[in-house]
C-alpha cells in the first residue's frame, strides 16, 4: 500500500513484511487445509502414545497401584512430577495471552495463539495425573464437594483440595478465554471456507458477523477475563507449589516456593511455547509473523526467569547451610552428591546454565539455538521436580525410613504417553483452528487510510484518530 | 405503512468508513450497524459507544463467586465441626484461597454470559447481510431507513466513495 509511511505510528514495524489485512486471513488460514503425510505421521505417532498411555493406565487400574514404584519412603513420584510439569508448561499460555495483553507487549499477537492452545491441552494433560495418582480412579468425584450420604466435606484446610480448586478453576478460565478469543477468527475461517467446513467454523463461532455491537463488548470482556486470569496464572503455580511447602519434608518446607514455582513455570512454558512455535513456524510458513522479534522476546523472558531459578535453587542450598539445621543439610547434600546426583546436576545444567547462552544476541537471533536450548530447559524442568519431590522424599528424618525409588514401566508409560495426548491435541489444534490471531494482528497493522492525493481531508502523517467531523 | 430500505456499503479504507458513519448519524440517521475485521476504536466511537455492561457482569459474578466460596467453606467446616491438624473448626486463611478461586472462576462464566447476553451471540439468524470481505480486510456499514430519507442516506455513502453498496429492501413497518 502506497500510503505505509503515513502510518508508521500504529508500531506496525513488528511486520514488515505484511502488507494488507485480506493477506493475513490467506495466509494464517492456510494451514486449515488437507493435512499432508506429515502430519498423518505425527498423529499417528500421538496416537500411539495414547494407546500407551491408557494400556499403562489399564494395567494400573486392573492390577492395582503396586504396579507402579511408588512405595514409603516416596509416595509421590513420576505422576505428580509430570503433573507439575504440566501444570508449569500451561502457563505461560495464560501469561502471554492475559498478562502481557494487561502490559499492552506489542509482540505478543502473533504468539498467543499457539500459547494458549498449549495451555489448555497441557491443562487436559496435567489433569490425567491426579486421577491416575489416585489409584482407583472410578473414585475420583470424591474430590469434588457434593452433599453425600455420610455427610462429609472436604477438608478445605489442605493444600490438596486448594489445588483441585485451582487446577479445576484454570482450566475453565484459560479454555473460556482461548475460545473467546477464537471466535471472530472462526468467523473469518467460515468466510474462507466451503462446503462441510464452512458448516463447521459457522456454528463453532456462533454466528460471528463482526458487528460493532459484538466487538464492543467482547473487547472489554476479553479485558475482563485477562484481568481475571493474571491472578489466576500467579495462584495456581503457588497453590501447586503450597502441595508441598506447606508439609514439613526437608526440601520443601520453604517461604520461597510460590514465586519459585511461578517462575519456573513460566520458564518451561515460555521454553515450550518456543519449541511448539518453531516448528508451527516452519510447517506453516509463517515467518512473517513469528518474526526474529518475538523469539527474541520470549529468549528475554526465558533468560529472566531462568535466573530467578537458578537463584532459588542456590538460595535453597545456601538456606540449607545458613539454618545450621542437620536433617535440612542432609537433605540437599543428598540432592547434590547422593542417590540422585545426576538428576540434580541434570537440573542445575539445563535450567541454570544452559540458559545462560541467551545473553548472547546471536543466540536469541538463532531460531536453531533457541530450538534447542528450549529442549533443554524442558527436559530440565521435568527433571527439577523429579529433584523436588522425589530426593525431598527419599531422605527424611528417620534414617530408617531413607530409601531409593525407581518408576516402574507403567509409570514411565503413562509419562511418555501423556506427551502422545498433548501432542494429539496440538495436532488437531494446528488443522482446526487458525494459529495465529487473526483479529488481533490487524490491530497492530497500520489501518488501511484513503490515499492522501486524493483523499478529501488534508495533512499527511494524520494519526488514526485525526479524522475531522466532515 | 411506509417501505423500509436498508443500505450494506463495504470500504476498503478506516476514514471513509468513519467519516459515513459521523455523517449519517449527524443527519440524525441512526440505525447503523458497523462490520469490522478488528475492534476498530475509531468506529466504536463514531457509533458514540459508552461503557460496555459487560463490566457489571464481571464485578457481580466476581463478588458472587467470592461470597459463595467463603460460605461454602465455612458452612462444610461447621456442618462437620472435625478438627484438623489443631486447627480451628473455621480456618479463614485457608479458605481465602478456595474464596480467591472462586471468585475468579465465577466472575469469568459471568462476564461470558454477559457478553452472550449484550452481543447476542450465538446469532442463529442466517448470514443474509454480510459480505465475507468484512472479516478478511474491509470495513461494513449497514443503515436501515425510512422511504422519504432513502436517497440522502445513499447519498452520503455514495460520497464515500464505496467499494460496493448492496440495497435491500426490508418488510412493511418493520424496525
Amino acid at each position: 500500500m502506497e500510503n505505509d509511511a503515513v502510518n508508521v505510528s500504529r508500531g506496525s514495524l513488528a511486520h514488515p513484511d505484511i502488507k494488507t489485512m485480506a493477506e493475513v486471513n490467506v495466509d494464517v488460514l492456510k494451514p486449515l487445509s488437507k493435512p499432508g503425510k506429515g502430519w498423518w505421521m505425527l498423529l499417528g505417532l500421538c496416537v500411539l502414545g495414547i494407546a500407551l498411555l491408557f494400556w499403562s493406565w489399564g494395567i494400573q487400574m486392573v492390577q492395582g497401584i503396586g504396579v507402579t514404584g511408588l512405595t514409603s519412603p516416596v509416595g509421590w513420584g513420576v505422576y505428580i512430577t509430570t503433573f507439575v510439569f504440566w501444570v508449569g508448561i500451561a502457563h505461560s499460555g495464560t501469561l502471554i495471552s492475559a498478562v502481557l495483553f494487561l502490559f499492552r507487549a506489542p509482540w505478543r499477537q502473533s504468539i498467543y495463539r499457539v500459547a494458549e492452545a498449549m495451555t489448555v491441552f497441557a491443562v487436559m494433560t496435567a489433569g490425567l495425573f491426579p486421577l491416575i495418582h489416585v489409584g482407583r480412579v472410578w473414585h475420583a468425584y470424591w474430590l469434588i464437594p457434593y452433599p453425600n450420604s455420610r455427610f462429609l466435606w472436604p477438608n478445605f484446610r489442605s493444600p490438596l483440595v486448594w489445588d483441585v480448586f485451582a487446577v479445576t478453576t484454570y482450566f475453565t478460565v484459560s479454555a473460556v478465554f482461548f475460545y473467546l478469543g477464537t471466535i471472530p477468527d472462526l468467523a473469518a475461517a467460515r468466510d474462507a471456507a466451503r462446503g462441510f467446513r464452512k458448516k463447521f467454523y459457522s456454528v463453532i463461532c456462533l454466528g460471528w458477523r463482526g458487528t460493532d455491537r459484538e466487538w464492543h463488548h467482547l473487547s472489554k470482556a476479553y479485558i475482563f477475563l485477562a484481568a481475571l486470569a493474571t491472578p489466576l496464572v500467579l495462584s495456581v503455580h503457588s497453590v501447586v507449589s503450597w502441595d508441598f511447602a506447606v508439609g514439613i519434608v526437608p526440601g520443601w518446607h520453604a517461604t520461597i516456593f510460590a514465586p519459585y514455582f511461578v517462575a519456573g513455570a513460566i520458564f518451561s512454558g515460555v521454553a515450550m511455547v518456543i519449541t511448539l512455535s518453531v516448528l508451527v513456524r516452519k510447517a506453516f510458513g509463517l515467518e512473517a509473523y513469528l518474526t526474529i522479534k518475538h523469539y527474541d522476546a520470549m529468549a528475554k523472558l526465558c533468560l529472566v526467569t531462568s535466573m530467578i531459578v537458578l537463584y532459588a535453587y542456590l538460595s535453597e542450598f545456601f538456606m540449607a547451610w545458613y539454618s545450621g539445621e542437620e536433617v535440612e543439610r542432609a537433605a540437599f547434600w543428598q540432592r547434590l552428591f547422593g542417590g540422585y546426583w545426576w538428576a540434580t546436576w541434570i537440573m542445575l545444567v539445563c535450567n541454570g546454565f544452559v540458559p545462560i547462552m541467551l545473553w548472547f544476541k546471536r543466540v536469541r537471533h538463532s531460531i536453531a539455538a533457541l530450538f534447542t536450548i528450549s529442549i533443554f530447559v524442558n527436559i530440565g524442568m521435568w527433571f527439577e521436580r523429579y529433584v523436588i519431590i522425589v530426593t525431598s522424599l527419599h531422605h527424611e528424618y528417620e534414617p530408617f525410613a531413607w530409601g531409593m525409588y525407581r518408576p516402574s514401566t507403567v509409570e514411565m508409560g503413562i509419562m511418555v504417553g501423556s506427551f502422545g495426548w498433548f501432542g494429539f491435541w496440538f495436532l488437531l489444534f494446528t488443522r482446526l483452528l487458525p494459529p495465529v490471531a487473526i483479529a488481533e494482528l490487524k490491530e497492530v497493522l497500520p489501518r488501511p487510510m484513503k490515499p492522501v492525493a486524493d483523499s478529501s481531508f488534508v495533512g499527511t502523517g494524520s494519526p488514526p484518530g485525526g479524522v475531522s467531523n466532515g | 405503512m411506509d417501505s423500509r430500505f436498508a443500505f450494506l456499503a463495504s470500504f476498503s479504507y478506516l476514514d471513509s468508513a468513519v467519516k459515513a458513519i459521523e455523517r449519517l448519524r449527524k443527519e440524525g440517521l441512526r440505525e447503523i450497524t458497523a462490520y469490522m475485521p478488528y475492534p476498530e476504536h475509531e468506529i466504536e466511537d463514531a457509533l458514540g459507544y459508552g461503557q460496555s455492561p459487560v463490566r457489571v457482569w464481571a464485578l457481580v459474578g466476581g463478588l458472587c463467586g467470592a461470597a459463595g466460596g467463603l460460605a461454602f467453606t465455612s458452612f462444610t467446616s461447621v456442618d462437620w465441626p472435625l478438627v484438623t491438624g489443631g486447627k480451628p473448626i473455621l480456618s479463614i486463611p485457608a479458605y481465602i484461597i478456595i474464596v480467591f478461586e472462586m471468585m475468579v472462576l465465577f466472575g469469568a462464566l459471568s462476564t461470558v454470559i454477559g457478553l452472550f447476553i449484550n452481543s447476542r451471540l450465538p446469532q442463529i439468524k442466517p448470514l443474509v447481510i454480510y459480505n465475507p470481505e468484512f472479516s478478511a480486510g474491509k470495513y461494513g456499514v449497514y443503515i436501515e431507513v425510512s422511504e422519504a430519507k432513502k436517497e440522502q442516506a445513499k447519498q452520503i455513502l455514495i460520497a464515500e466513495d464505496p467499494d460496493q453498496l448492496d440495497e435491500h429492501q426490508l418488510g412493511d413497518g418493520h424496525g
